[in-house]
């Protein structure tokens, strides 16, 4: 009897390399002769340039070079964009604009970069940075979203009549007709502001020109190493086959590591292929608040419709989603709030019109979430509401609105990031809503312990949430798979990783097929020279799109050596089995051959093959799923308020969740556990603060609030499982399932734990402070 | 530039003898100097924790220290508590309970760990998280690393009961 790994809850196999400082992340590289960059940023978020004077830096002993834009002749260039732009639907507005590699004519967002100094040492660069003479004329700066679309507001892109950036209406059904027959229209405002991604590891380059070799190798901390590497090649005349692009160790991802392409990328290989030496740059924290992606900006004037006995008639809302200084990610973050805005439920008629709008702030790409969790907000909020209205429980209000299981696939008549019809594959809502109530004694502590803590005077309160979240989109990953001479296994795959285990869960999926033990598995992802076909880590794909692939050619190689090892032992296939690194015959098994052997075999160094044979017992397969997957689930929280601090403390938090089959039940959990640890930061921690001239007032860590381990509950998880049936491992993908559902849940415990004080809570992030401002309000009210 | 000072750091048991400038940071001396790079440097402010080393074996932040101030002192990294095959107990404890993900913050636990766990080989679970407040992790919510540090200190424990039999 063979054992089956996939489901195992297995230790990680890149674990030692980590814990003892040897795994190799990008600052770890050091290549004689090297380089290092640094960049003089813009003070102002908004500003004309009127002079750049680079020389005096040029003459600091230990500098090499300095660089202001016009230095970059012909090669200074925006963009290109990331993500291609809406097809040219009807009545689709969409302006690209795209980011430069350094400020030309004027300044659009803080720390956009105005010139480059490349040095003997990190710390003389640095001290260039002051010898450079600029003349800015400060601008006044179009910040708040709402704002930025008035007429009289500053101009983000001088050439266009507005800050409006994209425009698009989405429709099912007939809101308005819907809206006429409803008992019941809530209409709120909710306001969701900026959040950093936050990885421990900063972003990091090194860029080297090999002259000699005509090799360009760059090691990056990206979550897209291939598509970087594509890129670049183009960018600069050369073959994509003389660009290797490694994502070694990455240090964190969350997001902001698939934007492409940062100017400092840019940047670092044009000069890089000028001056032939290697070069690093290493980028600060302050600069990663600057100049890293950010996400979550969004305004939503929504709306529901009801019937009397709770069932949603229709959902509309008009929202403004803050992009940024340029808008090289196109809509995937809008669409992302547009696919969840309807939750889990069966909504018949929905009208959503999405205005995009340029400020001057840092780019917005996803983060961990990427626009699930403003949509999740705006349909578990607006529920909220309604089933208090309605004299409903708010566990009923969701019963009674699922998409049921046999409903699916349910097409939400919408169309999704990618363009397509908005798909859910599979789900089973309500088991997971009920196991989590149950797990987090729903019914007892609202009927006991509650009344109980309110009488001693306690602000404790309980909240549940339903989500999904569209995970596993195309369009697709490879992998090679080849057994190596002593037995071993060796895969290739695209896919960066950035702490998801996939050292160890893609192997648990290799080893079923090929018998060996996942610890035979020696897996490489993120290297270009390895594999060079297929686009990162990010959606949560991985899980899906990657493993499927891995499957695939798993599978492959595994017919080549039952194919192979069939002649070998003069047994049909069919009476073959493959366990412990050996091939034998299922009823005899001391008649077996070993993996390495039969890989010797298959690679004969002299005679004759027959025509068509392959060398080796090697497969590449590739895996694009039909459309993304569906997972789902439910979160559960009990808080307690302190009234006269405001500060909160989580008393339990429970997360059931439903990726589909789950390769490594305990990388799950570890997901889960770290994304409800940014949904909570998210929630009551983190904001980003920028002033009227778009200055960030909060850029370090001693003033932007990363949660600790103070501040995290322990989270019980529960599973369920409803296979997705788009592929054959039926995965779903779990990366960003933990964030999504929390803002949503934090809001309805917190009315819940204040009920006497009837608060609404429409905005995240809040904070002590904000609470305070909440309460005291409705104090003066009553 | 004549304002080189000559330094001699003792890092995991073995002197180094430097000529370094006044204001190079211990985190760039034990990482870019002397190339030990599973020190990782999260903020050069002195909030993420991910630099710490212990000095004198108190555990101190690398990237608010100069090289210079480290002149006479011995230095722990994570280098230094155990190998791939050899894991220290905390670091097989971390292993055991997957308390790392990206484990760029990682070798920072470790080193506020390793003495925490000798000053208090029973801890609970608010000790615990109070003892790692000073150390950011943004992939694993802090939990599978508190459920390591218990398998550590149990492990620890038997060990010592042990070797006291």
């Amino acid at each position: 009897m063979t054992v089956k790994y996939v489901g195992q809850r297995m230790t990680r196999t890149e674990d030692p390399r980590l814990l003892t400082g040897q795994a190799l992340f990008v600052d770890d590289v050091e290549i004689p002769g090297m380089l290092y960059a640094a960049f003089l940023r813009s003070d102002y978020a908004h500003a004309r340039l009127r002079s750049i004077d680079v020389s005096a830096a040029r003459e600091r002993p230990g500098v090499i070079a300095a660089y202001a834009a016009a230095d970059m002749g012909e090669a200074w260039q925006p963009g290109p964009p990331l993500v291609i732009p809406p097809p040219t639907l009807e009545d689709v507005v969409f302006h690209t604009r795209t980011q430069v590699p350094l400020v030309k004519d004027k300044v659009r967002h803080l720390g956009e970069p105005l010139a480059m100094v490349i040095a003997e040492s990190r710390y003389v660069a640095e001290d260039a940075l002051e010898d450079i003479l600029v003349d800015l004329e400060p601008l006044p700066a179009a910040v708040d979203l709402e704002d930025a679309l008035q007429p009289d507001a500053p101009l983000v892109h001088d050439d266009l009549e507005s800050n409006l950036a994209a425009h698009l209406v989405q429709e099912k059904g007939d809101y308005a007709a819907a809206r006429e027959k409803a008992d019941l229209v809530i209409r709120r405002r909710i306001v969701i502001d900026r959040c950093v991604a936050g990885a421990m590891e900063n972003r990091g380059i090194v860029a080297h020109w090999d002259h000699k070799a005509q090799q360009l190798t760059v090691w990056d901390t990206t979550q897209a190493p291939i598509p970087l590497r594509n890129g670049l090649a183009g960018m600069f005349g050369l073959s994509a086959h003389q660009v290797r692009v490694i994502a070694p160790f990455v240090g964190g991802g969350f997001g902001p590591k698939i934007m492409m392409f940062y100017p400092e990328e840019v940047l670092l290989v044009w000069a890089t292929l000028k001056l032939g030496r290697p070069i690093k740059w290493i980028e600060d924290r302050r600069e990663n608040f600057l100049t890293t992606t950010q996400e979550r900006g969004q305004v939503h004037d929504a709306e529901i419709a009801l019937s009397k006995d709770g069932r949603i008639l229709g959902v509309s809302h008009a929202f403004l989603h803050d992009t940024g200084a340029y808008d090289p990610y196109g809509l995937t973050i809008p669409l992302n709030t547009q696919s969840h805005a309807m939750g889990a439920y069966d909504v018949p008629n929905y009208h959503s019109e999405l205005r995009v709008v340029f400020t001057n702030k840092m780019i917005v790409t996803p983060v961990r979430g990427a626009g699930r969790p403003q949509g999740i907000f705006l349909m578990e909020r607006l529920l909220d509401i309604a089933a208090r209205e309605l004299g409903i429980d708010r566990i009923e209000i969701r019963k009674r609105n699922f998409i049921p299981p046999e409903k699916f696939p349910y097409n939400h008549q919408i169309i999704d990031q990618a363009f397509a019809s908005l798909m859910f594959d599979s789900g089973n809502y309500l088991a997971a809503l009920e196991k989590a109530a149950e797990m987090i004694g729903y019914e007892e502590f609202v009927k006991e312990e509650q009344p109980r803590l309110r009488a001693e005077g306690r602000h404790v309160g309980i909240g549940i949430v339903c989500f999904v979240e569209t995970t596993g989109v195309g369009p697709y990953e490879g992998a090679r798979i080849t057994v190596e001479t002593d037995g071993r296994i060796s895969v290739a795959t695209g896919v960066g990783t950035q702490g998801q285990g996939h050292f160890t869960s893609f192997a648990q999926i290799v080893a079923d097929q090929l018998g060996v033990s996942p610890r035979d598995v020696r897996l490489v992802t993120g290297d270009t020279s390895e594999f060079h076909w297929g686009t990162g880590t990010f959606a949560s794909r991985g899980a899906v799109v990657a493993a499927n692939a891995i499957h695939a050619a798993a599978k492959s190689v595994r017919a080549k050596v039952l194919k192979l090892a069939s002649k070998v032992l003069e047994t049909p296939e069919e009476e073959l089995e493959l366990a412990d690194g050996v091939v034998r015959v299922a009823d005899l098994p001391e008649q077996s051959v070993g993996l390495g052997e039969l890989a010797v075999l298959a690679n004969p160094l002299r005679g004759a093959v027959e025509p068509g044979t392959e060398p080796g017992l090697e497969s590449t397969d590739y895996y694009g799923p039909q459309y993304g997957a569906t997972a789902s689930g439910t979160h559960a929280m009990i808080l307690e308020v302190d009234p006269e601090t405001m500060m909160v403390e989580v008393k339990r938090y429970v997360a059931v969740e439903d990726c589909g089959t789950m390769l490594n039940p305990l990388i799950v959990e570890g997901q889960i556990h770290g994304g409800v640890a940014l949904g909570i930061g998210n929630s009551y921690y983190e904001q980003l603060v920028y002033d009227e001239t778009g200055q960030l007032l909060n850029a370090s860590m001693a003033d932007y609030l990363i949660p600790t381990a103070s501040e995290v509950p322990r989270v019980e998880v529960g599973h369920e499982e409803t296979r997705s049936p788009l592929n054959e491992l039926g995965s779903k993908g779990a990366g960003e399932a933990g964030t999504i559902p929390v803002p949503a849940l934090f809001a309805q415990a917190l009315e819940d734990a204040l009920a006497d004080y009837r608060l609404e809570v429409l905005e995240m992030p809040l904070s002590p402070n904000k609470l305070f401002a909440l309460l005291h309000g409705k104090e003066v009210e009553r | 530039m004549s304002d080189l000072q000559p330094i001699t750091v003792t890092v995991n048991g073995t002197p180094y003898e430097r000529e370094v400038e006044p204001r190079l940071l211990l985190s760039d001396f034990l990482r870019h100097e002397i190339g030990l790079t599973g020190t990782h440097v999260g903020c050069e402010h002195g909030v993420c924790g991910a630099c710490t080393v212990l000095f004198d074996g108190d555990p101190i932040r690398s990237c608010l220290m100069f090289a210079v101030q480290a002149d006479g002192h011995q230095v722990t990294t994570v280098e230094g508590l155990g190998t791939p095959d050899g894991l220290h107990v905390v670091q097989e404890a971390f292993r055991e309970a997957h308390a790392v993900q990206c484990g760029f913050c990682t070798p920072g636990f470790l080193m506020t760990l390793v003495p925490f766990l000798e000053q208090n080989p029973d801890p609970s679970e608010a000790e615990i998280r109070e003892a790692i407040s000073g150390n950011l992790c943004r992939c694993t919510g802090y939990q599978h690393i508190v459920d390591a540090v218990r398998v550590a200190a149990e492990n620890m424990r038997m060990q010592a009961a042990g070797r006291g039999v």
